[in-house]
């Protein structure tokens, strides 16, 4: 007989209940099924009714972070046979506020996002007919870690600081942030220091070091963080001792 | 999406769960945190002291006895030992993170993590048994 676990999905349907509850499923055990299939397999065969999001399946897209028994995991890569015997319990990222079982709304990233300028930006654009900008390796390896990200905000659902500082722009922002700023083609490092030394910056930051933990692709967002907050008072002292000097 | 259709930041319908005032106790690395947080005050009792001390050096032999006897009262001294341990935890802890901080590049390679903090340790090591001579040799 095919061994089976129990999932226990957190559930929160506007239109019934005030607050979220947990529903229980028995799905087949397989040793080659993530929490994904799991939920799939629910989808499919048990309750059509049950939301989450996700799409491809290989820790590519980011869309399918939720907490796995408490922590925070990407569930196409959270194994079942990781937390055998069960039951297994699924819920939603924390902080973000729910909009229905386990699809969280992210608005509130994207803004922030948007917020740190993740783009090159140059101070002059060099005409097409001068060809690419160029990079060595090494210079691609400055910020290529911090580049890995995916967007999955499982850092975020990580950092207390953010749950108790809603206003907190978070770990995976400034990550990428300074993912542009290393980067040898671009040119706004003073700019996104100027929005990121704001009191909803860097400085709201204790690390508490979850989100580096956390994190799918290794970017080591605390790492970013407190790299970036020695770069802040560095030219903080800078201006302090040589006014005019640092503009 | 219509110019008009926005998203609102507080859909009454979204559910919002509130951070627990125990959110400290969720994970140990929550706590160890939080712990790291709260024992800054031995670190600051620790620095106290030592101004104390120097204030009381810059006032004499007398001064300076007076504040030893001080120091070796039952209070002084359990309240040193905590703030020992704690202070030897925030080293720990600190050194550990330093790479974190501090990226030290050599010749376009990324220098590993356990050499910064080794290198931390060295000099804590050094430094430790430098001061560890001055004073054993002049006792």
């Amino acid at each position: 007989m095919q061994p089976t676990v129990a999932l226990r999905v957190a559930r929160y349907r506007p239109e019934q209940e005030s607050e979220p509850t947990f529903q229980t499923y028995e799905v087949p055990f397989r040793k080659d099924w993530v929490v994904l299939d799991a939920l799939n397999y629910v989808k499919d065969k048990l309750d059509g009714s049950l939301s989450f999001r996700w799409s491809c399946r290989m820790g590519v897209c980011g869309s399918c972070g939720m907490k796995v028994n408490g922590s925070p995991k990407l569930t196409c890569a959270a194994f079942l046979s990781d937390s055998m015997p069960g039951p297994i319990r699924v819920e939603p990222m924390d902080y973000f506020p729910v909009v229905r079982d386990l699809v969280v709304d992210i608005t509130d990233f994207m803004r922030k996002l948007k917020k740190v300028k993740p783009w090159i930006i140059r101070e002059h654009e060099r005409p097409l007919a001068e060809g690419e900008y160029r990079q060595t390796p090494d210079e691609l390896d400055t910020y290529k870690q911090f580049s890995m990200c995916i967007n999955c905000m499982l850092c975020y659902s990580a950092c207390p600081i953010y749950g108790l500082e809603p206003s907190f722009i978070g770990p995976a922002a400034i990550a990428l942030a300074q993912r542009y700023n290393m980067d040898s083609r671009d040119e706004a490092a003073r700019e996104r220091l100027e929005i990121l030394s704001e009191h909803d910056g860097i400085w709201q930051c204790t690390f508490v070091g979850e989100c580096t933990k956390v994190c799918p692709k290794h970017v080591d967002p605390a790492g970013a963080i407190q790299r970036y907050k020695l770069t802040g008072a560095a030219h903080w002292l800078k201006t302090f001792l040589l006014p005019g000097a640092a503009r | 999406m219509s110019a008009e259709s926005r998203y609102t930041l507080y859909h009454p319908r979204w559910y919002r769960r509130r951070v627990s005032v125990w959110w400290w106790l969720q994970n140990r690395a929550y706590t160890g945190f939080v712990l790291r947080e709260v024992t800054s005050v031995f670190v600051a009792f620790f620095a106290a002291v030592s101004l104390w001390q120097l204030r009381a050096l810059g006032q004499g032999a007398d001064a300076y006895a007076e504040f030893l006897a001080r120091l070796g009262t039952p209070l002084f001294l359990t309240l040193n030992t905590i703030t020992f341990l704690f202070v030897l935890f925030h080293s720990i802890t600190w050194f550990n993170l330093a790479p974190k901080a501090v990226v030290v590049r050599l010749k376009g390679k990324r220098v590993p993590d356990w050499v910064v903090v080794g290198l931390n340790y060295a000099a804590w090591l050094v430094l430790s048994g430098a001061v560890g001579f001055i004073v054993l040799r002049g006792g």
